[in-house]
C-alpha cells in the first residue's frame, strides 16, 4: 500500500494542471454528464473541447494514433490522475458516450482495419454520434433472445425488426446494432454486430417519452434495411461475444465514483446553506445521519475504484471486486439523490423550468435518472446474479427454455 | 499509487490466515466460549511465535515494528478465524498507549513484556470512547484511582488494565493491586472478556505523555481493528453461506440456484467488497496521514458495523433453520459482530461525531467534550 505518486505520476499531473491552467478557459458550461441526461447534438463549444482534450492526450488518451488519438501506453493511473484533477476543478473532462465509451473499445479489440480507421477519430472527436441497438420489447435482461433479423442478400443484409431503449436514437448519426443473422444457429450463436448510418432508408425513430419528461429513449423501426456484409464487427454469429465485451466497458462507465463524491460535495453544500426557521438544515440530527452514512458508502466506492485500478494495472482478471460496482454505484447515486430531495423540502418537488433555482430542481431528474441506471445497462436483479454466479461460482438457474 | 497488499503484507496474511486455519476449529471455538476462561491461552501462545502481541513494538523492545496496516490484515485474519484472543487490546491499544504516552523507563519496563505475550494488558477505555453510563467514571489524584470504569475489554484475564480517567489521563493498574475489582460481564461473545473494575484508592502508574488526541488515536487503532475483524468474520460468514447453499437440495436442486439465495449472498458480497478498501484506507491513514484519518477511521467502523449486521442476519438466514442452531456454529461469528458494533462507539455515535468533525455543529458532540460539557 503507497498512495504517493511515483516520480512519473508526479510530473503527469503537474502537466495536467498546467494543462487545465491554460485552457480552461475554453472549457464548456455543459459536461457530459448533462449530455446524457437530456441528449442533444453536441454544441461547438463542446466538440472543440473534446477535440483539444484527445489531441493533448487527456480523453481516450490510449487510442492510438493511427486512428486518430493520442497514442499513450496504457497506464490507468494516469488516467484516474486527469480525471481527478479534472474533478477537483470543475472542468468538464472528456465525453463518454456510448460511441466514445462503448463502441470504439469494441472497435479497437474487435473491428476491421478500414472500420477503426473510418470510424474511430470522428468519434472520439464527437463529430459522430452513435446509439445502441441492443435491447427489443421482448428482450430486455434476456437480451440473447433477440429476433431482429438480418437476411442475407448477396453483399448485403435485409434488417427486419425493431429495438426500443435505444438512447439518443434521435440525434445519433451511427448505430450499433445486435441482429440474428443466423436464425438456424444457437440462440447465443446466432446473433452478429452490426453499425450502419440512421439515415439508411427504412429506420423509423418514434422518441418514448420518460418519467423525467426528456425523451431520451426512443423506439427504432427497422423495415427492409440495406446494409452491407461489411458492416459486420468481429465476425457473422460473433455478435454476442462482442457485445458482451461492449457490455464491460459500459458496466465500467457507470460507476464512477467521482460522479458519486459530486453528489455528495452538492449535498454537503446544502447541509449548510439551507435554512429552516433560519438554522442550517445540518443541524437535522436525522438527516445528518444519513449524509454521514452516504459519505461512508462513496468513501467506500471512491477507495474501491483505487484498489480496481491497482488490480488492473498489474493485470490482474476482473473478478468478483470489479462484478459489484454497476450495482452499488448506482444505489448510492440514488440514495444521494433522494436525501438531497429530503433535505430540500418543499423545495425538493421544484423541477425543469424554474430558472432562478436550477441547481434544485435538478434533484428530481437525477433522482428519476438514477433510478433509469439502476435498470438500464443490465438490471439490478441482473447484477446479482452475475455477481453470484461469476463472482461466487453459484449454478445458474435450470434452464427452461432451448439455448 | 499502490493501493492494495505487498508481497510481505501478502506473506503476514498467508502466515496468520494458515496458522489460524489449522490450529482454530469449531470445536475450540466452542470450548472457549462455553468454558471459564475466555481466552485461549494455547492459541495466544503459538500467535505470539509469529509475533501477534508485538506487531507495534519497536524491534529493539522485542517487537516486530510494523504498522497498524500489517496489524489490520492480521486482525481480519483473526476475525475470519474466530480466534479468541486479546489482540485489540493487549496487541494494540496498550502498547500504543505506551508507545506514545508512556516515559522511556515505562516503555522499556513494560513493551518487552507485551511483545513477549507474558502479560496481557486490558484496555478500560470505553467511556473515553462512547462516554459514560449507569455512573461510570474515573477520577485521579495523586497516581490513585478512584470511581468505576466499565466495559473494560479483556481486562478479567489481563495482568494489568490501561485507564482512561475522565480527563483522558492514561493510567496503567495491576489487576492484583489492592482496591481493583472486577465484575465480569457476561456477554453475547463468550469468547471476548467483558468487565466493570471497581476502583478504590488504587495505586497506579500515570503514563505522563497523553493528550486528548493522543487518547482518541489510541482508541481509532482501536476502533480500526475491531473493523477489519468484524470484516474477517462477515467475509467468512459469506464463504459459509455460499458453500452451505451449493450443498443443500430443494426442490430436487441445490438451494443455490435460486435466484432468492443467489441474491441474497451477490448483496452480502457487494456490500463487502468495498468495506476491504474502506478498511485498508483507514489502516493506511493511520499510518500515513493522520489528519484525514481520524475522520475515516469513524466512517470505516460505523461502516462495517452495518454491513457486519446485514451479512450476519444474512448468511444465518441463508443457513435456514440450520443457521439458528448450535451445530453450524455460524452464531459464534454473528455474535462477534454484534460484540464489535457496540465497543468504542456504536454506529449511531460515530456518525454524529463525524458530523461535528466535519463542522456540522447542530448534530450531537463527540463523546469526549460531551463528557467534558456534563461535569
Amino acid at each position: 500500500m503507497d498512495l504517493t505518486d511515483r516520480a512519473e505520476h508526479k510530473i503527469f499531473r503537474e502537466e495536467v494542471r498546467d494543462f487545465i491552467a491554460a485552457y480552461r478557459h475554453l472549457a464548456p458550461e455543459d459536461t457530459a454528464h448533462s449530455y446524457r441526461l437530456m441528449p442533444r447534438p453536441y454544441s461547438d463549444e463542446v466538440r472543440n473541447w473534446q477535440k483539444l482534450l484527445v489531441e493533448k492526450g487527456y480523453a481516450n488518451r490510449t487510442v492510438p494514433k493511427a486512428y486518430g488519438g493520442f497514442g499513450a501506453e496504457p497506464d490507468i493511473l494516469k488516467s484516474k490522475i486527469i480525471a481527478d484533477e479534472f474533478f477537483k476543478v470543475n472542468v468538464p473532462q472528456g465525453l463518454y458516450s456510448q460511441g466514445i465509451s462503448m463502441l470504439v473499445p469494441t472497435l479497437l479489440e474487435h473491428g476491421t482495419e478500414e472500420q477503426k480507421r473510418k470510424w474511430i477519430a470522428p468519434t472520439v472527436r464527437a463529430d459522430v454520434f452513435w446509439c445502441q441497438g441492443y435491447s427489443e420489447p421482448n428482450s430486455g435482461s434476456d437480451l440473447a433472445s433477440l429476433q431482429t433479423s438480418a437476411i442475407e442478400d448477396g453483399d448485403d443484409f435485409i434488417i427486419n425488426g425493431s429495438k426500443i431503449w435505444t438512447s439518443s436514437a434521435h440525434v445519433a448519426q451511427m448505430i450499433f446494432c445486435l441482429v440474428r443473422t443466423e436464425p438456424e444457429a444457437g440462440k447465443y450463436d446466432g446473433i452478429s454486430y452490426l453499425i450502419f448510418p440512421m439515415d439508411t432508408p427504412g429506420i423509423e425513430i418514434r422518441p418514448l417519452q420518460t418519467m423525467t419528461g426528456h425523451p431520451s429513449f426512443n423506439e427504432v423501426f427497422f423495415t427492409d434495411v440495406r446494409v452491407p456484409k461489411a458492416a459486420v464487427v468481429g465476425g457473422r454469429g460473433n455478435g454476442w461475444k462482442v457485445a458482451n465485451s461492449t457490455l464491460a466497458h459500459e458496466r465500467g462507465m457507470l460507476s464512477n465514483a467521482n460522479l458519486s463524491l459530486e453528489r455528495l460535495q452538492k449535498i454537503e453544500k446544502l447541509l449548510k446553506t439551507e435554512t429552516i426557521d433560519g438554522a442550517p438544515v445540518g443541524e437535522n440530527a436525522a438527516l445528518m445521519d444519513r449524509y454521514i452514512r452516504l459519505q461512508a458508502r462513496v468513501q467506500g466506492m471512491r477507495l474501491h475504484e483505487m484498489r480496481l485500478i491497482t488490480a488492473a494495472s498489474m493485470g490482474k482478471p476482473r473478478g468478483l471486486e470489479d462484478l459489484v460496482c454497476k450495482l452499488l454505484g448506482c444505489e448510492i447515486n440514488h440514495q444521494l439523490d433522494a436525501l438531497a430531495i429530503d433535505i430540500l423540502g418543499e423545495i425538493g418537488v421544484l423541477y425543469d423550468g424554474i430558472p432562478s433555482i436550477d441547481l434544485d430542481g435538478v434533484w428530481q431528474q437525477l433522482y428519476m435518472y438514477d433510478l433509469g441506471l439502476i435498470i438500464g445497462g443490465g438490471t439490478a436483479q441482473i447484477q446479482k446474479n452475475i455477481i453470484a454466479e461469476r463472482g461466487l461460482d453459484m449454478p445458474r438457474e435450470p434452464k427452461t427454455t432451448k439455448g | 499509487m499502490f493501493f492494495g497488499l505487498s508481497e510481505e503484507q501478502l506473506l503476514i496474511q498467508d502466515s496468520f490466515r494458515g496458522t489460524l486455519d489449522r490450529l482454530v476449529s469449531l470445536d475450540r471455538i466452542r470450548e472457549i466460549s462455553n468454558g471459564n476462561s475466555s481466552i485461549d491461552r494455547a492459541l495466544w501462545r503459538e500467535l505470539t511465535a509469529l509475533g501477534l502481541p508485538g506487531l507495534l513494538i519497536d524491534e529493539e523492545q522485542g517487537g516486530s515494528g510494523l504498522q497498524l496496516f500489517e496489524a489490520a490484515i492480521v486482525a481480519t485474519e483473526l476475525g475470519r478465524s474466530m480466534a479468541s484472543v486479546p489482540f485489540a487490546s493487549a496487541a494494540i491499544m496498550a502498547p500504543l498507549a505506551l508507545k506514545h504516552a508512556g516515559s522511556d523507563t515505562q516503555q522499556k519496563e513494560w513493551l518487552p513484556k507485551i511483545a513477549s505475550g507474558d502479560i496481557i494488558i486490558g484496555t478500560a477505555l470505553a467511556q473515553a470512547a462512547s462516554g459514560a453510563r449507569r455512573g461510570a467514571g474515573v477520577t485521579a489524584s495523586n497516581n490513585r484511582l478512584n470511581g468505576k470504569a466499565s466495559f473494560a475489554l479483556d481486562a478479567s484475564e489481563a495482568d494489568a488494565i490501561l485507564i482512561a480517567d475522565e480527563d483522558s489521563n492514561l493510567y496503567l493498574a495491576r489487576t492484583d493491586a489492592k482496591g481493583l475489582e472486577q465484575k465480569n460481564l457476561p456477554t453475547i461473545d463468550g469468547a471476548r472478556p467483558l468487565s466493570d473494575i471497581i476502583l478504590t484508592d488504587v495505586d497506579v502508574e500515570h503514563l505522563g505523555n497523553g493528550s486528548k488526541d493522543c487518547v482518541e488515536d489510541i482508541i481509532n487503532a482501536g476502533r480500526i481493528i475491531l473493523t477489519a475483524e468484524s470484516f474477517g468474520a462477515g467475509e467468512e460468514m459469506l464463504r459459509r453461506a455460499v458453500a452451505y447453499a451449493k450443498e443443500r437440495k430443494q426442490f430436487d436442486r441445490v438451494i443455490a440456484s435460486f435466484q432468492a439465495v443467489k441474491h441474497l449472498c451477490a448483496e452480502m458480497a457487494a456490500e463487502l467488497q468495498p468495506c476491504q478498501s474502506l478498511i485498508w484506507y483507514a489502516a493506511y491513514a493511520y499510518d500515513n496521514l493522520p489528519e484525514e484519518a481520524r475522520l475515516v477511521v469513524l466512517l470505516a467502523k460505523s461502516h462495517m458495523d452495518e454491513v457486519g449486521r446485514f451479512v450476519a442476519r444474512t448468511a444465518t438466514e441463508v443457513h435456514g433453520g440450520m443457521g439458528y442452531t448450535d451445530l453450524m456454529g455460524l452464531h459464534f461469528w454473528f455474535k462477534r459482530i454484534g460484540f464489535n458494533r457496540a465497543q468504542l462507539g456504536s454506529p449511531e455515535k460515530l456518525r454524529a461525531m463525524a458530523a461535528a468533525m466535519q463542522g456540522f455543529t447542530g448534530a450531537i458532540t463527540p463523546a469526549s467534550s460531551q463528557t467534558a460539557a456534563a461535569r
